[in-house]
């Protein structure tokens, strides 16, 4: 039996016009994601991914093309169903961490008692119990952005959209938030999709992955990561793992 | 407080009275005359002289000073908020606002003294004109300050244009109008003393015009001291209102 996909994708078009000149900034993008997916969006520069992910949260018109989220079992509430992560954690720096959590509670006027609690319960989830108080300023680059993944969890959204969020960590950190981010995934049952130009990363990550090129933008290929979970690092030097890097490599024009 | 801030107020502490000192060996060891430098000692003796009304002048420049920078942080940061929710107005009103800060506000001076005669209220006027600019500006520029990726976060969870301004915009522009803020504590106090020199019957600065004739150095001595004392006072009031509301990472060196 074929499930009715979370998302679908179809021919998905974005131009940006600036002073006569066009530019296309995403083509072609098909594709579907099953409700409870980890999907890495993976290219260089240039490709779209963001473009593709402010698409989906609701924030970017499209030209041509269908984007539809939700499903009969999974119906989808554009307003309180997406959480977003950055590449920069974009905490408030004059509020504590539980009160940054709380942000988009907040803002969809949830109840406040019951959120907070939520909040210490998230806090604890990605791995910052203790640090509730605290100012965004006494906490690590990788700890803010645990602490963003956890007001992106908040409201408990059904979608969680990612923008390359570990991409201004250093190499080792970027590597135990992979780690946690998968383990959250499977704690939170979340659908994610994932912005990202690193490929191991993609790999690592994705139930599925998605490769957009640049120069013209589209899609260039959508394959399932048959890796099993929980994921480990030495996986990353397992023969599937080199031919599902290769052949992103390849794509990107790069072997 | 810890050591090491301790051992930098001490030092800012010894500083200071070295500077008295080497003021007094100054003058006593060169003879200077009384009338061109006092002695520390001299120019304390000039506040027990009770022609010189010290508390009466003391107050009228305190209130020039602090009306003039209460009235400049009101209406400046109004303003920068009205404009923050008016492009139009903004940009109608903002280049002319831009353009009356490169009038030397102290040439303005007579002018205010033949509309409005001289006294407390056009000396506060003064003050204002001085320090409205700064204030506006940089509360105008943290209110500009909103990082974009923040405002797409609150727009996917359809958040108002309100709650952009009360939870991001607000707050993250607190440290921009303390920094205009401090800036304008000096001018204000700048402001009004140029006010009393072009035209007063009462302040610290009408005072030193008067003991000018005399040659009482000491007296405006005396009277620059606590002019300085005065604006030091609105400066530290100022920094300690900024310690209570901006938190420290926050804060615009």
């Amino acid at each position: 039996m074929m499930a009715e996909p979370f998302i679908h994708i179809a021919g998905v078009k974005k131009v940006y016009r600036t002073r006569g000149s066009e530019f296309l900034a995403v083509s072609e993008a098909t594709f579907d994601v099953e409700a409870g997916e980890l999907v890495s969006l993976v290219g260089p520069s240039g490709c779209g991914k963001t473009t593709l992910l402010k698409i989906l949260a609701g924030l970017h018109s499209y030209e041509a093309g269908e984007v539809h989220i939700g499903s009969s079992t999974q119906p989808f509430d554009p307003s309180r169903d997406i959480g977003m992560v950055f590449q920069s954690p974009l905490l408030l720096k004059w509020r504590r961490i539980i009160d940054n959590v709380l942000l988009p509670a907040e803002i969809l006027g949830l109840p406040m008692a019951a959120s907070r609690n939520r909040a210490r319960e998230l806090l604890a989830l990605v791995g910052l119990a203790g640090n509730e108080d605290k100012y965004p300023y006494e906490l690590s680059g990788g700890m803010q952005q645990r602490a963003a993944i956890a007001r992106a969890l908040i409201h408990d959204p059904k979608l969680i959209l990612m923008d390359e969020p570990f991409g201004a960590l250093d190499a080792l950190t970027r590597e135990k938030m992979n780690i946690e981010l998968l383990r959250i995934w499977q704690e939170a049952k979340k659908t994610i999709v994932f912005v990202t130009h690193g490929i191991t990363e993609a790999v690592f990550l994705g139930t599925r992955v998605i490769v957009l090129t640049a120069g013209p933008a589209r899609m260039a290929d959508n394959f399932k990561v048959e890796l099993p979970h929980p994921r480990t690092l030495d996986m990353k030097t397992n023969e599937k793992f080199g031919e599902y890097t290769r052949r992103i490599y390849r794509l990107l024009g790069m072997e | 407080m810890n050591r090491e801030a301790l051992q930098r107020y001490s030092l800012a502490v010894i500083s200071h009275l070295l500077l008295v000192a080497a003021w007094h060996f100054f003058v006593v060891v060169g003879k200077v005359p009384k009338f061109v430098m006092p002695s520390p000692w001299e120019t304390l003796q000039a506040l027990l002289v009770p022609n010189y009304r010290w508390v009466e002048n003391i107050t009228v420049t305190s209130v020039e000073i602090f009306g003039g920078y209460i009235l400049a942080v009101v209406i400046g940061v109004a303003l920068a908020l009205v404009f923050s929710w008016s492009r139009w107005l903004e940009m109608i009103v903002m280049p002319l606002l831009v353009s009356l800060n490169m009038i030397p506000k102290v040439a303005l001076g007579p002018l205010i003294i033949v509309w409005f005669k001289y006294g407390i209220g056009p000396n506060i006027m003064m003050a204002f004109a001085i320090c409205f600019f700064p204030i506006i500006l940089t509360t105008a520029r943290g209110l500009r300050e909103v990082e974009p990726d923040l405002l797409d976060l609150v727009r996917t969870l359809k958040g108002s244009r309100w709650q952009v301004f009360i939870k991001i915009q607000l707050p993250g522009a607190l440290p921009y109008i303390f920094s205009g803020m401090k800036v304008a504590a000096i001018l204000a106090v700048a402001g009004a003393i140029v006010g009393e020199f072009l035209g007063s019957d009462r302040g610290l600065g009408y005072l030193m015009l008067q003991v000018q004739v005399t040659l009482d150095t000491a007296a405006m001595f005396m009277a620059v001291i606590l002019i300085t004392l005065i604006g030091g006072l609105l400066y530290l009031l100022v920094l300690g209102l900024e310690r209570l509301l901006v938190v420290r990472d926050a804060r615009l060196q």
